[in-house]
């Protein structure tokens, strides 16, 4: 199975090959990508150096353009595709499908992926990616059971590829308008989902608030591990009670399914977090390595925890075992 | 004074502080010295990294105000102009605060730790302006410095012996995770 890693700047770029990723995913500093952060991303002219980079060390780049275009602006990520194919990108990651049909008609050549963020969660949807489009691989959701993976999988006519480790993302990905209700601003249009211009932490004698958009979030007392300000893992209080509503803060780890996932046919696994630095990306990168390689010869992983990455300071498998309807 | 055990804490965020009494002991010392070759290194990084400049985007006139919470002083930081001041106490009209022990500090600044992980387990506080903060986080991560390199660099001719002596200590306080490389 192939490594998939994410890289916000060229220097984590670096380090995930060095750490030995198969392939780094990651996309230009404006709103054609998911992870639009201040300060995060690629010039053009650092994306075609880090491609020569990776391809110089036996590595592929994957380029997200996996935000869906504005009305009226969509020129914008028409030169991204064009930009990320003459950059020599090995594939493009896509979510909507007018700039899937814009791709596969510019550029017949040029690999695609379908996006997470398109939410193509069975045998059906995907088979309209490869017939309309020619998509090889699709992201799934991180809401499928590995059962469920290895039936798509079985039925799909393209690669599959599955998050394991990072930010756990329980919504339907790209039709998810939480943090765009509270901030006008989402990952599905803008590439941010809960914008720091709309994050507020205020240290009080209780703890720290997170406050998103004007809506307090979440309290955390003072010793209490923390969480991203998103609101599908805020802490509500109700008539009924005070607790999570969706989700608790807590990261994606499918260190112990690698087999299964293995077993199920999956041809790449993806590693979550081009928002994190550089000692993120090493570490976590290292880790799957190390259990890929493990896994590939037969023994059994000796592998350290990554608990100090995980939000929360917790970790689960999440739908991957599932034990609900 | 500092201790190491486990070489993986640089990147895990458990890292070392500086005992209280020695903190105490410090706090009559003159803050101009430090003020002076802090400065120096400021401008160093800054002249040897203008991409800093880009990442930080709309945000290189901002203000930091940073508080290593094992030291008696803190620090003022722009980058545009270069400006780094040491005071006790940091002024109220900051565009930003970040507050983490003097060690996790020198390890954000290396990359050898992940912000997002030291606010996870609460040994990093930030308020003010959060986009402000990422784009310095993104930015300095991205610049892969070399806090050795930069501080040696302003002893002259006795540059190799202090780099020496940085190193050690660097080695004691971070562990043995530096990585070289520029991209």
């Amino acid at each position: 199975m192939e490594l998939i890693c994410p890289a916000g700047t060229p220097a984590a770029l670096k380090s995930a090959i060095e750490a030995g990723a198969d392939a780094i995913y990651c996309g230009f500093n404006d709103e054609t990508n998911a992870r639009n952060f201040p300060g995060l991303n690629f010039s053009r002219d650092e994306m075609r150096r880090g491609i020569a980079l990776a391809h110089r060390s036996g590595a592929k780049v994957l380029v997200a353009i996996n935000t869906f275009p504005r009305a009226g602006g969509v020129d914008l990520w028409h030169r991204a595709v064009d930009d990320a194919v003459s950059a020599g990108a090995d594939a493009l990651i896509l979510a909507d499908i007018g700039l899937m049909d814009y791709a596969a008609r510019r550029h017949p050549n040029q690999r695609l992926h379908v996006s997470v963020q398109a939410a193509a969660a069975n045998p059906d949807a995907i088979a309209f990616y490869v017939e309309a489009f020619g998509a090889r691989r699709v992201v799934l959701p991180r809401v499928l059971s590995v059962p469920e993976i290895a039936e798509i999988t079985r039925e799909a006519a393209c690669e599959t590829e599955v998050f394991v480790f990072g930010g756990l993302c329980v919504m339907a990905e790209g039709r998810c308008s939480l943090s765009s209700y509270a901030t006008g601003k989402s990952p599905n249009m803008q590439g941010v989902c809960s914008p720091a211009s709309h994050v507020v932490y205020q240290q009080t004698p209780q703890g720290t608030n997170s406050r998103l958009g004007g809506f307090t979030i979440n309290r955390f007392g003072p010793d209490e591990p923390a969480g991203y300000p998103t609101l599908c893992k805020g802490r509500f209080s109700t008539e009924l009670g005070t607790g999570y509503i969706f989700e608790d803060p807590v990261s994606l780890d499918a260190t112990t399914l690698l087999k299964g996932l293995r077993d199920a046919g999956v041809t790449a696994l993806k590693i979550e977090g081009r928002q994190r630095g550089r000692a993120y990306v090493d570490s976590v990168v290292r880790h799957f390595r190390g259990a890929l390689d493990a896994l590939a010869g037969g023994r059994e992983a000796d592998i350290a925890s990554l608990k100090p990455f995980t939000e929360g300071q917790a970790s689960t498998v999440g739908a991957y075992r599932k034990t609900w309807k | 004074m500092w201790s190491m055990s486990d070489p993986s804490a640089a990147r895990s965020g458990s890292l070392p502080v500086i005992p209280p009494l020695l903190a105490v002991a410090m706090r009559p010392l003159p803050l101009l010295p430090l003020q002076l070759i802090l400065s120096g290194v400021l401008q160093r990084i800054l002249q040897r990294n203008p991409a800093i400049f880009d990442r930080l985007g709309e945000h290189s006139r901002a203000r930091f105000g940073i508080e290593p919470t094992d030291l008696p002083f803190s620090f003022v930081v722009e980058a545009s102009p270069p400006r780094l001041g040491v005071v006790h106490v940091l002024p109220r009209d900051l565009d930003a605060r970040i507050r983490t022990s003097l060690a996790s500090l020198l390890a954000l600044l290396e990359g050898k730790v992940d912000g997002d992980a030291l606010m996870f387990s609460r040994d990093l506080v930030i308020e003010g302006n959060v986009e402000a903060i990422l784009a310095l986080r993104n930015a300095i991560d991205d610049a892969q410095l070399d806090l050795v390199e930069e501080l040696s660099s302003l002893f002259g001719p006795l540059g190799r012996p202090a780099r020496r002596a940085l190193a050690m200590a660097r080695e004691r306080v971070l562990g043995a995770s530096h990585r070289h490389g520029g991209f």
